[in-house]
């Protein structure tokens, strides 16, 4: 009877309970860590973060995202540094979502919402330039009108990705924070890591030693905060 | 032949033919029609819900209550897209295909008894649009002819995976029309007819049964030919082209099968076809094994009233179709599609012998009842039958031994 074992195998199945949702009625929370659409993030004091360095762009498997950089105009500079993002272009039509860019950037500057819920009517729309992308003077990110977000809390950007790989995002560092603050949010706590550590309100709070020694660079790099 | 004889079983028709009977017939007509497209819309809202079910999904549910429309909204959809027609076709026979596929699958349907005799306007007629005397064999020509749709639709794609789709399809339903053939075969020997409604009143069926306490389930030509009846499930699936013997459409080798290069309403067209195919042999499968639609008739009304003369007969029918056809569902969520071989292995190698053998005892039991034959010949015949099936099992040569010999 081997063979027709399989009939038995579903007709239990139908007396189980569902696995899928009513998805556009139910939404399921997402994972604190969830690949969203893009923003542009910029620091306390209001200047951009990005620096036009186009590792973003380099790294990026698609080829969705366009970068030119220039040199800050020395009256009114848009990020700290010498040079700023003059031309930010990430094209959601190719987009993975896999957020390589954000590991790459070395300022933090481009993070991810958990918004996963847009759609575009030409492809136009489908281009996301600085305009759209980089945060307002809240530190939110900018609503298109063909966005759908629903939950505040839920889907504004919250970079957990970019604290989770953070540049020197060896374990040994799990619960330490170095990373610059965020227009709007400050400087950000870290996640609660694999290993259950702490979340404190400050964010500043962490481990006094990595567990396991890294070479003395890392380990310095890793402190810059 | 004048049309009274080729409906000779329907009252309908012995008191001459005037107006009335006319409208009666069209009637008839657009009902049987729009019953059928109603069982199709149910069959996939059913079998999506179903395998769902079996999937620990939820299923369509967005259209209509529990999803229920969205076989409908998916039709009105298919309806409004755009139709392509390849360059390389042959374009009458290419538009010309779906409905060649269509008209069988629904005259196929117009012999199935659905409820018992009613009165309509003074005049007394059978819930079946038609009931000819050649019945069954008309059946076999249906599904015969709805085989030029999809080979044409195949052919004239002028594409090579349509072509390959319609070479199985027509080579598959050879292989199994044999099968179901001699399993239909060995009912018609104890019906001793051809009719459809013939068949029903052999198993003992007038109207309704008075009570439920009144059961002769046990005249169903169900338990007589049980092994006929899984033989015809079989044939009857696989001749459909539905899974597991889906080889026409089969997605990973054929991109779509015969259907490849349609779109819009002549795709769905053929969808539509495929789904009357099954429905109607789940009904003829009813028909012929399960009594029809034989059932109790609720006791705590008149007799012959109109819940126990029009509803309950077509309630049964209905719940019969509806088993079966869950049936069909579950086999299409459990079983993978068979390869090739296999599927000719089943067919040619084990069913028509099977179905052969049983129609020959199934025959020697009818004549020996006739003929007062002694008693060992009801012992003898299925002893001999399985002694030559076991000969002929153990002739068939193993795919190891075949593949060892073209080594």
């Amino acid at each position: 009877m081997g063979r027709f074992a399989g009939f038995a195998v579903t007709f239990k199945q139908m007396f189980k309970p569902r696995v899928t949702g009513f998805y556009p009625r139910e939404k399921r929370p997402k994972p604190p860590r969830f690949h969203g659409r893009h923003v542009l993030n910029r620091y306390e004091d209001g200047m951009e973060k990005c620096i036009g360095c186009e590792l973003c762009a380099g790294v990026c498997p698609a080829k969705c995202i366009y970068v030119r950089g220039a040199d800050n105009p020395t009256d009114a500079p848009v990020s700290p540094g010498e040079r700023y993002g003059f031309v930010y272009e990430i094209n959601y039509l190719r987009c993975i979502h896999c957020d390589l860019c954000v590991e790459a950037c070395p300022t933090e500057a481009i993070t991810e919402s958990k918004l996963f819920e847009f759609s575009f009517s030409n492809r136009e729309d489908a281009i996301y330039t600085k305009r759209e992308l980089v945060v307002d003077d809240e530190g939110r990110a900018r609503r298109q009108p063909w966005e759908l977000w629903l939950d505040e809390s839920e889907n504004d950007n919250n970079s957990e990705w970019m604290r989770a790989t953070s540049s020197a995002g060896a374990a040994a560092y799990e619960g330490r924070v170095n990373w610059s603050g965020e227009l709007g949010y400050g400087v950000r706590s870290p996640e609660r890591g694999q290993s259950g550590i702490m979340r404190s309100a400050s964010g500043m709070t962490a481990p006094d030693e990595p567990v396991v020694r890294v070479d003395e660079e890392a380990a310095d790099e890793g402190s810059r905060n | 032949m004048n049309p009274g004889r080729l409906l000779a079983a329907d009252p309908l028709f012995s008191n001459g033919i005037d107006l009335t009977v006319v409208l009666i017939v069209i009637g008839k007509t657009i009902a049987v029609f729009v019953l059928l497209l109603v069982l199709v819309l149910f069959y996939i809202w059913f079998l999506r819900k179903v395998i769902a079910d079996m999937q620990n999904r939820v299923g369509p549910d967005n259209a209509g209550p529990f999803g229920v429309l969205q076989a409908l909204a998916d039709g009105i959809k298919l309806f409004f897209k755009e139709q392509t027609i390849p360059d390389s076709a042959d374009r009458r026979m290419f538009l010309l295909a779906p409905y060649l596929s269509l008209l069988p699958a629904f005259l196929a349907f117009s012999i199935i008894p659905i409820g018992g005799v009613v009165t309509v306007a003074g005049h007394r007629t059978l819930v079946q649009l038609a009931d000819p005397q050649i019945g069954i064999l008309f059946l076999l020509m249906m599904s015969g002819i709805g085989i030029y749709g999809v080979m044409l639709a195949g052919w004239s794609s002028g594409s090579k995976y349509p072509l390959l789709g319609s070479v199985r399809a027509s080579a598959q339903l050879l292989s199994y029309e044999a099968a179901l053939g001699l399993a239909v075969a060995a009912v018609l020997i104890q019906a001793g007819t051809l009719s459809t409604r013939g068949i029903v009143a052999r198993q003992l069926w007038v109207g309704s049964w008075s009570t439920f306490g009144d059961w002769p389930v046990w005249n169903w030509f169900l338990w007589p030919t049980v092994i006929a009846f899984f033989i015809f499930l079989i044939a009857a699936v696989a001749e459909t082209n539905h899974p597991p013997f889906d080889l026409v459409e089969a997605e990973q080798e054929l991109v779509g099968g015969f259907h490849t290069e349609y779109s819009g309403i002549r795709f769905a067209i053929f969808f539509l076809a495929e789904f009357m195919n099954l429905i109607t042999m789940c009904a003829i499968a009813v028909t012929l094994f399960l009594g029809g639609p034989a059932g109790p008739a609720l006791g705590f009304v008149s007799a012959n009233g109109w819940i126990n003369a029009w509803i309950m007969p077509i309630f049964w029918f209905l719940t019969k179709l509806v088993i079966l056809l869950f049936g069909t569902v579950w086999v299409r969520a459990s079983l993978p599609r068979l390869r090739y071989d296999q599927l000719m292995d089943l067919g040619w190698k084990y069913l028509i012998e099977a179905a052969f053998l049983f129609a020959m005892v199934s025959g020697v039991y009818v004549i020996a009842r006739q003929e007062n034959w002694p008693g060992w010949v009801y012992v003898a015949a299925p002893v001999g039958a399985v002694a030559v099936y076991a000969i002929l099992y153990l002739c068939i040569p193993r795919r190891d031994e075949l593949s060892e010999e073209i080594r």
